[in-house]
């Protein structure tokens, strides 16, 4: 492996993680704004994306999409995405081009406002009501995103809405709100920069003290609200959604320990033994086994506070009814429950979740955004380089525990997807 | 605060593509090793002659057929243990098939290589080939077929394909067969596929990572030394006649947006011209400042994104512009479209738009590799196509060499106005009224999976 991060503080508040890795002459520079669809006010739902969008506007030294232009001159590539719990932005480049990534970074961490204009809010905007009907409301099962959230989360907890926003709220967003939400979350103390690849540790620090260093603290910042929910769901939630589809779709969420908690890797290794790979339990039984499946997999959420979600996701042969499909799932996570995993099982789950773990590694970007997200949520660089060896740790007894404690009945959410053309079986 | 001047780029360092060993065992089987000490992991992918493009379009899905049928149990062991025992070593094996060839194979760490290797002869030279486990990929193809009825974009892309060759064509119809082929491919025919067309002369056995090439030889001949050497009949190139330019709607009621493909078939992956092409894509339509992308979405925000692009093939590529729009601006988003196709044909690029694709093409190169699956994939592709062996070591200074006048020329040699073919999956009530005043001539409504 690598050289250990180096991490540092600047008087401003932005946290900073560099990591020397000199095997290709690129570099990842790698910033997340602790700031998500969960800080949107009401009646504002989708402005965080929306704003990740005018962060590709220009700010005062850069013009619109100039900083695209630059990246990619430069032979980079880049980009950002919004989530419910941070956004990021990210560009990987030359090695030699890290101080223009990292003043591009800056102009906009700093000095966004002055770039600012009526014109390319309104112009994003309906960009973003494209993006909608591109990834929601014209693709099957899209509006799953934002249904399964809304299941899994009361009302007013922050989670419950949609990341993507209505077309009512992104209409009703004005230009003093981007300039509030700037104001209030686009600072360097509620952000986090990772650097790793082909530089010396002390120049690039020298580079980002250059850059960032002047840019002010920001202003206090207004709490989220409760995000404290009960540990299980108190039942199984059902909703049925007839769509434009010609297989059903099961989503089955699970409520499960937040990102970074011990049981969180547990949880890692559970779902990676019902629905990660060829040789998951959901893969043999009900794609290749009974074959009324035609995909299955598991994955979390990694939400870092409150509780997480653990998502089921498996699609029906479009001659199996729905409700066999359910019936199916449940049967099969029923079973887990029981009867527990064998060691074999266990096994097989960490050697495929170290693999991709070191292959993912092997990325400077995805390093880099990894390392981000451990700086964000959990105040620490060195716990990403330990998590190989806590996956490896898990015993089948924990993984036994975990699901005879949290797969069943009292804590499950699903979404089931059926096709339009039988809704009346199901209503 | 004064802002920091802008800064100016440091001077490039040095990337070389990772070099390679070649050996070629007794059987024909090639071995082909990059040794990559980063991380303790290693890419092994075997590549056979048996791609898409060797089927006669009556067979259309069987080479897409076979390869996962490969993960359907061996000789030694059912497909579930076949599966474990891949995963067990920490590798997810996967099997799967292009136009020019198939390949299968995993990432592992690097410890674990030589059962990987072992595991990865017994799954190419010994599938057992159950008739259960092909009926059920057969299943799993019409599903997935039928599935995509409700899927636009799935829809318009393959609707164009069909666009842009004749019908009799194997180029004309998906990569996976289309309903009626798919369901006629017989667990014989799929037998009779990998006898005939996995081969060890042909073949190449990649492996990149944190290897030694001298122990990968020959743990390779120990584990692929038996397998039967035969000859293949070398691919015949055949070029297709243009087709004139067509429109042609599938009508959903109601759809929010409207899918959008507009392409021609074109030259070959191997053609001369691939360089100046790719640098003509990238400032029409493949950098996200291109000129397509900016006009429909940055000036008209008539869409999320919008681009164009070269689907490579060795005989005959697809050079095609895409987006999805709001139903209602289908007509002028069609407009500007082809607005930036005709005049990318009329006058030299600028400076700038050319600086920024060669500086974009040549400078991110070394970051397409910097994986093992990459690497691996990337001399896949390279062995796929035929390409010579200096072709990553030499790309940049080809790239570098295209200027306005190549821009120019290619674009009116190989952009075909008059030939492209109009696809549009929406709802046909609003659009062809919109494709009506664009006068592009007759207007064919199609149904899905027609």
């Amino acid at each position: 492996m690598t050289p250990a991060p180096h991490t540092h503080t600047l008087a401003n508040g932005l946290r900073v993680t560099l990591v020397e890795d000199n095997t290709t002459p690129v570099v990842a520079v790698n910033l997340w704004y602790h700031v998500g669809s969960a800080n949107e006010r009401p009646g504002r739902t989708g402005f965080a994306h929306l704003f990740e969008h005018m962060l590709f506007q220009g700010s005062e030294h850069v013009a619109a999409n100039e900083h695209f232009e630059l990246v990619q001159r430069s032979g980079g590539t880049l980009n950002g995405s919004t989530w419910l719990e941070r956004t990021n932005y990210y560009e990987t480049v030359p090695a030699h081009q890290l101080a223009l990534a990292l003043w591009l970074e800056a102009d906009r961490m700093g000095r966004l406002l002055p770039g600012l204009t009526q014109e390319k809010l309104d112009t994003q905007r309906e960009v973003v009501k494209n993006e909608r009907r591109w990834s929601v409301d014209n693709q099957p099962y899209g509006t799953w995103w934002e249904k399964l959230p809304a299941l899994a989360f009361p009302g007013e907890h922050p989670f419950h809405h949609s990341l993507i926003g209505s077309f009512e709220d992104l209409d009703a967003a004005s230009l003093d709100d981007v300039r509030e939400f700037f104001a209030t979350w686009y600072a360097p103390d509620n952000a986090v920069l990772t650097i790793v690849g082909d530089v010396e540790p002390e120049a690039a620090l020298a580079l980002v003290e250059t850059y960032f260093g002047g840019i002010p603290r920001g202003r206090a910042r207004p709490a989220l609200g409760d995000l404290s929910v009960p540990e299980r769901f108190e039942g199984w939630r059902r909703q049925v959604v007839p769509d434009e589809v010609m297989a059903s779709r099961l989503f089955l969420a699970f409520r499960s320990p937040p990102f970074g908690a011990v049981d969180a890797d547990v949880a890692t290794i559970v779902a990676a033994v019902l629905g990660n790979g060829k040789g998951s339990r959901l893969q043999q039984q009900l794609v290749r086994g009974r074959q009324v499946a035609t995909s299955a997999a598991a994955f979390t959420f990694d939400l870092s506070r409150g509780r997480d979600l653990l998502v089921l996701d498996v699609t029906a042969r479009p001659e199996t009814s729905a409700d066999i499909l359910e019936a199916e799932v449940a049967s099969v996570v029923d079973d887990f429950r029981r009867t527990g995993a064998t060691p074999a099982e266990v096994e097989r789950a960490i050697a495929l979740s170290t693999t991709e773990f070191v292959t993912s590694m092997q990325s400077a970007q995805s390093r880099a955004d990894r390392i981000s997200q451990y700086m964000t949520y959990r105040g620490n660089a060195a716990e990403l380089a330990a998590w190989s060896d806590r996956l490896a740790a898990v015993t089948t007894e924990q993984v036994n525990r975990w699901a005879a404690a949290w797969l069943g009945e009292d804590n499950r959410a699903s979404l089931l997807y059926v096709p339009k053309a039988t809704v009346e079986d199901h209503t | 605060m004064r802002a920091p001047p802008r800064p100016g780029p440091g001077a490039p360092r040095p990337y070389h593509f990772p070099a390679t060993e070649s050996h070629l065992l007794a059987n024909g089987l090639r071995v082909l090793v990059a040794p990559l000490h980063r991380l303790p992991a290693a890419t092994v992918l075997l590549l056979t002659p048996a791609g898409g493009e060797v089927e006669g379009a009556d067979a259309a899905g069987l080479a897409a057929l076979t390869a996962p049928a490969l993960l359907e149990g061996t000789s030694q062991r059912d497909t579930n243990a076949q599966a474990a025992a891949f995963e067990q070593l920490g590798g997810e094996v996967f099997s799967a098939v292009a136009w020019t060839h198939a390949d299968c194979g995993t990432t592992v760490m690097s410890s674990r290589l030589d059962a990987t290797l072992g595991l990865l002869a017994e799954t190419v030279m010994e599938p057992a080939l159950p008739s259960a486990g092909v009926a059920r990929l057969r299943d799993e193809r019409q599903a997935e077929l039928l599935q995509q009825q409700a899927e636009p974009r799935g829809l318009a892309d393959d609707l164009l394909l069909a666009s842009c060759f004749d019908a009799g064509d194997r180029l004309s119809r998906p990569l996976g067969g289309d309903m009626a082929r798919v369901a006629a491919c017989t667990d014989a025919m799929v037998r009779d596929f990998h006898r005939s067309r996995y081969v060890p002369r042909g073949s190449v056995l990649i492996v990149a990572g944190d290897v030694k090439a001298d122990a990968v030889v020959r743990r390779a001949e120990a584990t692929f030394g038996t397998w039967e050497d035969r000859t293949l009949p070398p691919h015949e190139g055949r070029s297709r006649a243009a087709l004139p330019a067509r429109v042609r709607v599938l009508h959903r009621p109601d759809a929010p947006q409207s899918e959008l493909r507009v392409g021609h078939a074109s030259v070959a992956r191997t053609h001369p011209d691939f360089h100046a092409l790719a640098v003509m894509n990238a400032i029409l339509g493949g950098l996200f400042n291109s000129r397509i992308n900016l006009n429909l979405r940055e000036r008209h925000a008539y869409t999320y994104g919008a681009f164009s692009s070269f689907d490579w093939r060795r005989d005959a590529s697809i050079f095609s512009a895409s987006t999805a729009v709001q139903s209602e601006v289908t007509g002028p988003a069609l407009r500007e479209m082809l607005h930036e196709i005709t005049r990318i044909r009329e006058a030299p690029v600028a400076a700038d738009e050319l600086s920024l694709a060669v500086d974009y093409l040549t400078g991110v190169f070394p970051l397409r590799f910097e994986t093992t699956a990459a690497i691996a994939d990337a001399l896949a592709m390279r062995i796929g196509f035929g390409l010579e062996p200096s072709y990553y070591d030499t790309y940049r200074e080809r790239v570098r060499a295209v200027d306005a006048a190549a821009v120019l020329r290619v674009a009116q040699e190989h952009l075909h106005p008059d030939r492209l073919q109009v696809v549009v999956v929406g709802d046909a009530g609003v659009v062809e009224p919109a494709l009506g005043e664009l006068s592009l001539g007759a207007i064919e409504r199609v149904s899905a999976g027609g």
